[in-house]
């Protein structure tokens, strides 16, 4: 797989709407930083997610996939993440025997007061996609896969953390 | 009722009982030593002899042991009676020195003159209280009289440590002269603050709610050994029912609002305080609790010898502000501290050292009650308390405990041997609050006190509709704010009720009946219940009533026949494709 320094993954999260969506906002107002590269998708609840959305977020452009949600125990709907838990598990088999590496799909979960875990997870998994490369998709070439806004993002933030000394 | 003259005076009694309580009752008072009213009468000391029948053909009787009969003539106060009453204190009092110091104001108060105090000598007077308390009370006869004459006295089946002795304390209880003595009485405890011991029955504090007494049925007699009884049989109103049981109930509600307090934090994590090993190291709250008029030492100060204590030290911040504990301030521990302080000092008038990091005086009146509590000569200090010790290093040091700190202000290390050292503990979440909110269906923050629905906007909601936050189970705060706080959550929760109706969210799942398999997969996958899978041919039904709307269910159709409203399958693959269209183009 290509991996050039440039390669700004595109992430697609799905996010619960009682736990891990409050993280994501909580992040929000706590002016946490984190890299801009994952695009929310709100469910009632992680349970909701039916395992062909992963797939076809690889499918249609997405490096990686997170599915969050709440703690096991204080699911909203009782146990909808156990039913996240068992068919994220399932689907990583799958991706598996696609030949796809199943790294690119992360389980984490998030509660609403967990604003810097939320943070910690997009900035740990945009580095594990960074290094897996982008995704291969069939008659994409791999270099002009992360879309304009996003590198054009990356590098303010990179920029400006360059100007802070932070390096 | 039975119709007794005494003293001259027409009397009614109620049958079935004594001459002595029938005087005591029209507010006769005749002495008594071995008389309790919740005991079988004994007759032992003889003091409450009166004297009875027509004159020229009195006798003298004992009043406590004596039925009561209609037309009975008594005199209590009489020259003869008055005086045999004295012989028999004399006599008592000659034949049982080591009771002298304890019977003493009872001798005056009938003329007699006390011999000297022997206290060396056994208090014991035999008058058998212990005895009838160990036998019709406790239930157990671990004692008795023993020996005759000169010998007798009270004790175990030959002398031995007792087995059946259920160490109840009834008898010490009794005992008129103090001649039994418990050790060790295990400390009733009905909270963590007991600073002394309890009855099994009693109001655990001055303003429960209902202010009614509760059974301890760990420690009560009666569920111990099926004796006692006492309580009922002198409950005026026979409220008392020993065959009450803890009952659930079940009660169908439209909003919660959820009070449920905080604890503090127990100082015994902190080795560097010996909390729970030195001495006169005690919490704010156990000093709030000795403070108060109702509390164990009648709202006196004092150190654990019965000592007032002649400096004190109150230590801020125990618990809070700390990365190894609670990271957070608990607000209200510098304004109590103060308040400690200014309590102490009028009690006491002892030194008093104040060891903080910030004073945090941010409230209505505040400000002024610190500057007055600084006009009150409170030492204040600011640093945080490091240990307290009792190695002396220094003369002034010995016998007491010594505070170790840092003064920042001055820039030096001081070591400060103070009596009393108060502990001002943070707040933190109930220790249940993890389990509360599970079954609840509510959040907890980072804190672990529960989670708000708005940091600014929504203080008294959670992200469950219907389930409001009142006061420090929200998160530590004082009287004024928990009190607003709960009209805010009260406001809350009627206008719900008031509405009469309530808006549904419309995402719930519906089947297309007529595409559904009959697979049944779908119908465990609802934690409501809310899906039936029965018919002929066999589908699967949901009911919208019931429905949530979580979409498990919509996921685990193989058939894609379950739509959850809101959150389709077209729905959330657009929502992907139109994320990723910068990409995918």
């Amino acid at each position: 797989m290509a991996n050039n320094a440039d390669f700004e993954p595109t992430l697609i999260g799905f996010l619960c709407r009682w736990c891990s969506y409050q993280g994501a906002d909580l992040a929000g107002t706590s002016r946490l930083k984190y890299p801009p590269n994952l695009v929310p998708i709100r469910v009632n609840c992680s349970g909701r997610l039916d395992p062909v959305f992963i797939l076809h977020a690889l499918r249609s452009g997405a490096d990686g996939v997170l599915v969050a949600g709440c703690h096991p125990g204080d699911c909203h709907y009782h146990d909808g993440n156990y039913k996240a838990l068992r068919r994220v598990v399932m689907m990583k088999k799958a991706l598996e025997t696609f030949g796809i590496d199943p790294r690119r799909v992360k389980l984490q979960w998030i509660s609403a007061s967990e604003g810097e875990l939320f943070a910690q997870t997009i900035r740990s998994f945009v580095e594990e996609i960074k290094a897996l490369g982008p995704m291969e998709r069939e008659g994409k070439p791999a270099a002009a896969q992360a879309p304009a806004e996003v590198k054009e993002a990356a590098l303010h933030a990179e920029e400006a953390r360059v100007l802070k000394g932070e390096g | 009722m039975v119709r007794l003259i005494i003293n001259g005076r027409e009397v009614e009694a109620l049958e079935d009982t004594t001459v002595l309580q029938a005087a005591r009752r029209a507010g006769i008072d005749i002495p008594t030593l071995c008389y309790h009213e919740a005991l079988s009468p004994y007759g032992a000391c003889r003091l409450c002899i009166v004297e009875t029948g027509v004159r020229g053909a009195t006798k003298l009787a004992a009043s406590c042991a004596m039925p009561v009969e209609e037309g009975l003539q008594v005199l209590t106060h009489s020259p003869r009676v008055l005086d045999a009453r004295r012989r028999v204190m004399e006599t008592l009092l000659r034949r049982h020195p080591g009771a002298v110091e304890k019977l003493a104001p009872l001798a005056r108060s009938m003329g007699v003159e006390p011999p000297e105090p022997a206290p060396g000598e056994d208090p014991c007077i035999l008058c058998g209280l212990c005895v009838r308390t160990c036998e019709e009370i406790a239930g157990v006869r671990a004692i008795s009289f023993v020996g005759r004459g000169d010998e007798r006295k009270v004790s175990t089946p030959f002398d031995r440590p007792s087995d059946t002795c259920i160490a109840c304390g009834a008898c010490a209880y009794v005992c008129p002269t103090g001649a039994i003595k418990i050790e060790q009485v295990e400390q009733v405890r009905h909270s963590e603050l007991v600073l002394g011991p309890n009855k099994a029955i009693n109001v655990p504090f001055l303003q429960a709610v209902p202010k009614t007494p509760v059974i301890d049925t760990r420690y009560c007699i009666h569920f111990r050994t099926g004796a006692c009884s006492v309580c009922q049989r002198f409950c005026e109103p026979g409220a008392i029912d020993y065959s009450m049981e803890e009952k659930e109930e079940e009660i169908e509600v439209g909003t919660i609002v959820v009070a449920t307090g905080f604890q503090t934090f127990n100082p015994s994590r902190l080795a560097e305080y010996g909390y729970g090993k030195l001495p006169n190291v005690i919490t704010s709250l156990e000093f709030e609790k000795m403070s108060n008029a109702g509390g164990p030492t009648a709202g006196q100060i004092l150190m654990t010898d019965g000592r007032k204590p002649q400096t004190i030290a109150i230590l801020h911040c125990v618990g809070s502000r700390d990365e190894n504990n609670l990271p957070y301030c608990s607000r209200v521990c510098c304004m109590y501290s103060l308040k400690t302080a200014h309590l102490a000092k009028e009690k006491t008038s002892a030194k008093i050292y104040e060891l903080y990091i910030d004073m945090r005086a941010f409230g209505k009146g505040y400000e002024e009650f610190y500057k007055r509590v600084l006009s009150e000569d409170v030492i204040v200090i600011r640093g945080r308390g490091a240990e307290v010790t009792t190695y002396a290093q220094s003369p002034e040091e010995e016998g007491k405990l010594t505070v170790l700190c840092e003064d920042t202000l001055m820039g030096k290390r001081r070591r400060l041997p103070v009596d009393m050292v108060i502990l001002s503990v943070g707040l933190q979440a109930q220790a249940d609050a993890a389990q509360l909110a599970r079954i609840l269906g509510i959040s907890r923050s980072a804190d672990g006190f529960f989670m708000e629905r708005h940091a600014k906007l929504g203080p008294v909601e959670t992200n469950t509709d219907g389930i409001f936050l009142a006061g420090a189970c929200q998160g530590p705060k004082d009287i004024p704010d928990a009190v607003a706080q709960g009209g805010a959550a009260a406001a809350g929760a009627l206008s719900l009720i008031d509405a009469g109706e309530v808006l549904l969210e419309p995402f719930t799942a519906v089947i297309d009946e007529e595409r559904c398999s009959g697979c049944g997969i779908c119908e465990p996958m609802c934690p409501y219940r809310a899906i039936t899978y029965d018919g002929e041919p066999r589908v699967a039904k949901i009911n919208e009533a019931v429905c949530k709307g979580c979409g498990a269910c919509a996921a685990a159709c193989p058939g894609g026949v379950i739509s959850a409203r809101g959150f389709t399958d077209a729905q959330v693959l657009a929502e992907i494709e139109g994320a990723l269209a910068p990409v995918a183009a």
